[in-house]
């Protein structure tokens, strides 16, 4: 085969209009979000009950999956404690690119109520957030919602968006 | 003699005020005899040990005893006076009165159906004697206590930090540490997972909970009025549909003018 010194890939992109294959593949990746199981505190229990058949994630092709290799958001369902912080880092590094996070209720928001020595105040301090969500615990349908809102978010995006320097936060 | 002058100029406007002539209410003490359990009780223990002080408390028998008997003292409520359940152990703080801690042992007699107190005065650098080897559930608690007031245990079988993460400094229960940590506790998960170097990127905590930023469109955009990142927030209600008006790629739009409402079930 010839060998060609151009490498489309990491020049300025690739010389071809992508907008079929653009909306193809975001089409793709925003209806098939399978979030983590990641539940920090009582928001997991409305995140639990999102799930379940009577609000029915999976309609959105949304699948909670247990491990952070399968999965592409990362919902954080609770208070996020200043011991637990490393460990949410972890599995958000874990995560396989494309990802996205959600941040779930006051809590992990900001720190909520909870203005005090042992918790992160606002889980953006951590890893770079997406969508945040108000509420006490958010009912339901505010987290369909919210993945509703991730959805027309990715669409949006470009399918072979040159890849961003590393960020942390 | 005269009281001192204070300026009383908006005194209404003051969130608080201090009642000079407040006195804390206290539980009433009974004496021990008043009890016949309690007193053969602590007959029993007068006997081998230094009582301190004792009486009766809300019905629960409390007992000050000296801090280097306390293993000897529970063995001997455990296997002679039936005392068989440590239901709790902690520390009260008292280093800024008398710079010592309060330890109590709150112990349950599940054949007499009474409880007690055991309570000692230790310094703050004073090391106290285990007493796991007597009741397991003093395990937990001294490494609780350990953690939250930096009380320092002999004998633990995993002396370890219970609650908080083993590289925290300080013990957060005792009276002197701030509410919403010290400077290491604030910039913890910052240290921790990215490195000093960051926390000019990253910036202090917001501690705050009154403070409203009306710049902050991005994470606290008004409801149907929400704007692009960054941009002045607007009056102008948003189209809040969750579909883009051109459609998607293969799924349908629901309209909510196609949407048909049926009267009776079919």
């Amino acid at each position: 085969m010839a060998y060609h010194k151009i490498n489309y890939l990491q020049e300025a992109g690739l010389p071809v209009a992508l907008t079929t294959v653009d909306k193809l593949v975001q089409w793709g990746r925003s209806n098939s979000l399978w979030p983590l199981t990641y539940g920090l505190a009582c928001c997991a229990i409305e995140m639990m009950a999102t799930g379940a058949s009577r609000y029915d994630f999976d309609r959105f092709g949304t699948i909670f999956r247990a491990s952070p290799r399968q999965a592409d958001v990362l919902v954080i369902a609770g208070t996020l404690t200043k011991k637990h912080a490393p460990f949410m880092r972890r599995l958000y590094d874990q995560m396989t690119e494309p990802k996205w996070v959600i941040s779930m209720g006051s809590c992990a928001n900001t720190g909520g109520m909870f203005n005090t020595y042992a918790t992160v105040q606002g889980a953006d301090r951590i890893v770079p957030v997406d969508i945040y969500l108000p509420g006490c615990a958010p009912r339901p349908e505010t987290l369909q919602y919210a993945l509703m809102l991730l959805q027309k978010k990715i669409r949006t995006e470009k399918a072979s968006k040159k890849l961003q320097p590393k960020r942390l936060v | 003699m005269m009281r001192v002058y204070s300026d009383k100029v908006n005194v209404q406007k003051k969130p608080y005020y201090n009642d000079r002539f407040w006195v804390a209410p206290q539980v009433p003490r009974f004496e021990v005899e008043s009890d016949a359990v309690f007193a053969a009780d602590v007959a029993h223990l007068k006997e081998k040990f230094d009582i301190k002080e004792a009486y009766i408390e809300k019905d629960q028998l409390v007992v000050y005893i000296n801090p280097n008997d306390n293993v000897e003292v529970l063995q001997t409520l455990r296997d002679e006076l039936s005392y068989n359940f440590l239901s709790e152990h902690s520390a009260i703080d008292w280093l800024a009165k008398s710079g010592e801690f309060e330890i109590f042992y709150q112990m349950l007699s599940t054949c007499k159906k009474k409880r007690m107190r055991v309570k000692c005065f230790i310094k703050e650098k004073e090391v106290l004697k285990s007493v796991t080897s007597l009741y397991n559930s003093a395990n937990w608690a001294e490494r609780e206590m350990y953690d939250m007031f930096g009380v320092i245990i002999s004998g633990h079988p995993y002396m370890k930090r219970l609650l908080m993460p083993d590289d925290w400094y300080d013990h957060p229960l005792r009276k002197t540490y701030p509410l919403q940590g010290d400077e290491a506790a604030q910039w913890y998960e910052i240290d921790k997972i990215f490195g000093k170097e960051y926390r000019d990127i990253i910036g202090p905590e917001e501690r705050d909970s009154a403070r409203i930023n009306e710049e902050d469109t991005y994470r606290f955009a008004r409801i149907h009025h929400e704007v692009a990142f960054g941009a002045k927030p607007s009056s102008e209600p948003t189209f809040t549909d969750y579909q883009e008006e051109g459609g998607v790629f293969i799924v349908k739009k629901l309209k909510k003018a196609d949407a048909k409402i049926l009267k009776e079930r079919p």
